[in-house]
C-alpha cells in the first residue's frame, strides 16, 4: 500500500483538538487520523504539551466529601452505549455519520453516485463514488473543500491521492480530480458552503447545462 | 520509593489499567482532581459543577484504562485529551466525532525503551516550556487549559486576535527550538 503522502495542516488539527470545526469537517478529520499514523502522532504530541501545562498548573481543592463519592462511584456499572466501530474501508467515525448502516448510493449519472451524510448551515459531508476516469463532482464555487480518499484514487494538477491522503481546496484552486484506473475511487467530501442544485450535476455534465 | 523513570502518574495509571488498583486511582484522583477543577474553572464552570465533570472525567479514566499506551502517552497527557474532549462535548452539546483506537492492545508488547525515550522527551518539552517568557507560558496556558476561542481570549485582554494568535504560534515556535537545541 502506498503511504500516506497528503496530510491535514497544523491548523486544521489544532482546530480539530479544540472542538472548533464543524461536525462535517471533523468527521474527516477523524477519519483521516485513523488511517494516518503521522497525523495521529502530531495530535498525541499536542495532548503531550496539554498534559505537562496541565500538571504543572496550580489546583483548586476539592470538596471534602469528593474523594468518598469518587472511590464509590468506581463500584456503579458502566452503562456506555456500544460505540458504532469501523466497517471495511470506512472509519468508525464515518460508520456513525452512516447510522451504521452501509452506503445507500443516489445516482448522480455517468456512473457517479453519492450519499450525502450532513447537509446544514455550517457545512456538508457526502460519500462520492467515482468510476475509474470520471470526474469527481465539484460542490459549487465557493468555500473550503476537503476530501479523503477511502478507496482507489483520484488524481489532479497537485498530485495523485490515495487511501488516506486528504486534498484541501480553496475555492481558488483550479483543480480537475479525475478518478485513477483500476478500482472506483470511494472519497468522503467536506465543504463549509451548503450543497446546492448544480453542485448535484456531475462536473461532465457542467458544460451540457451551461452552469 | 521506586527510582522508575517513569513519572509517578504513569505508574500509577498502569497498575489501574492492569490491576485494577484502587489505592493508585487514588494518587491519581489526588493529583490530578484539583488541577482538573481549576482547568474547568478557568473555562468559566462553577465549582459545584466543575466537581461534578473532574469526577466524570475520572470516572472515564477508572473504566477506559485498558485504552492507556504509555508508548504514546505519560498520564497526564491521556488525562488531558479525556478532559478536554469532556469539555467540548459539553460545549457543542454533541460528541466529537473521534479516530479508531488503534488495532492493537496498548498492554500487548510493551516496548521499555520507548516508554523511556517517550519520559525523556516530555522532560525536555518541561524544560522548554520553563525557558519561555512570563508572557508565552501564559498564552500557552491560555490556549491549552481554557477551552476559549480565540476571538473570546481577546475580549477577556483586550488583545486584538491576531495578537493572541502570533502569541501562541510564537510559543509554539520557541518550543520547538528550544527542543531542537536540546536534542542536538
Amino acid at each position: 500500500m502506498t503511504p500516506i503522502s497528503h496530510h491535514m495542516t497544523d491548523d486544521i488539527l489544532a482546530d480539530y483538538a479544540d472542538g472548533r470545526l464543524a461536525q462535517a469537517f471533523a468527521v474527516v478529520v477523524a477519519a483521516h487520523i485513523s488511517i494516518c499514523d503521522e497525523c495521529r502522532a502530531r495530535v498525541e504530541a499536542a495532548d503531550t504539551l496539554g498534559g505537562v501545562l496541565l500538571q504543572d498548573s496550580d489546583g483548586v481543592a476539592m470538596s471534602a466529601d469528593r474523594r468518598d463519592r469518587m472511590m464509590a462511584a468506581l463500584d456503579q456499572p458502566v452503562h456506555d452505549p456500544i460505540a458504532i466501530g469501523p466497517s471495511g474501508i470506512f472509519p468508525g467515525a464515518v460508520m456513525q455519520a452512516l447510522n451504521g448502516n452501509p452506503p445507500r448510493w443516489r445516482m448522480l449519472g455517468g456512473g457517479i453516485r453519492q450519499q450525502i451524510l450532513i447537509d446544514d448551515n455550517k457545512g456538508s459531508l457526502r460519500l462520492l463514488y467515482i468510476p475509474p476516469g470520471r470526474a469527481v463532482p465539484e460542490h459549487g464555487h465557493q468555500g473550503i473543500e476537503m476530501t479523503l480518499v477511502l478507496q482507489g484514487s483520484f488524481s489532479d494538477s497537485a498530485g495523485r491521492f490515495g487511501r488516506g491522503d486528504v486534498e484541501l481546496a480553496h475555492d481558488d484552486v483550479n483543480h480537475q480530480p479525475i478518478a485513477d484506473p483500476g478500482e472506483a475511487c470511494i472519497c468522503l467530501a467536506a465543504t463549509d458552503a451548503p450543497l446546492r442544485f448544480n453542485a448535484l450535476i456531475p462536473r461532465l455534465l457542467q458544460p451540457l447545462f451551461r452552469i | 520509593m521506586t527510582t522508575s523513570p517513569l513519572s509517578e502518574m504513569t505508574e500509577a495509571l498502569i497498575a489501574v489499567r492492569d490491576h485494577r488498583d484502587r489505592e493508585a486511582f487514588g494518587r491519581l484522583f489526588d493529583h490530578f482532581g484539583p488541577r482538573l477543577k481549576a482547568m474547568l474553572i478557568r473555562s468559566g464552570q462553577r465549582d459545584g459543577a466543575a466537581e461534578d465533570i473532574v469526577q466524570d472525567v475520572m470516572l472515564v479514566v477508572w473504566n477506559k484504562s485498558a485504552q492507556f499506551d504509555p508508548h504514546r502517552a505519560e498520564a497526564g497527557a491521556w488525562i488531558y485529551r479525556i478532559a478536554r474532549n469532556r469539555q467540548i462535548d459539553l460545549i457543542r452539546r454533541r460528541a466529537v466525532p473521534q479516530p479508531d483506537l488503534l488495532a492493537e492492545p496498548p498492554g500487548a508488547n510493551p516496548d521499555p525503551a520507548q516508554i523511556l525515550a517517550l519520559a525523556e522527551e516530555t522532560r525536555h518539552l518541561r524544560d522548554a516550556l520553563s525557558r519561555l517568557s512570563a508572557e508565552q507560558r501564559q498564552a500557552l496556558e491560555q490556549s491549552y487549559l481554557e477551552d476559549l476561542p480565540h476571538s473570546r481570549i481577546s475580549q477577556l485582554t483586550g488583545l486584538p486576535v491576531g495578537t493572541i494568535k502570533s502569541r501562541i504560534r510564537l510559543g509554539l515556535e520557541r518550543l520547538r527550538h528550544e527542543l531542537r537545541d536540546l536534542q542536538s
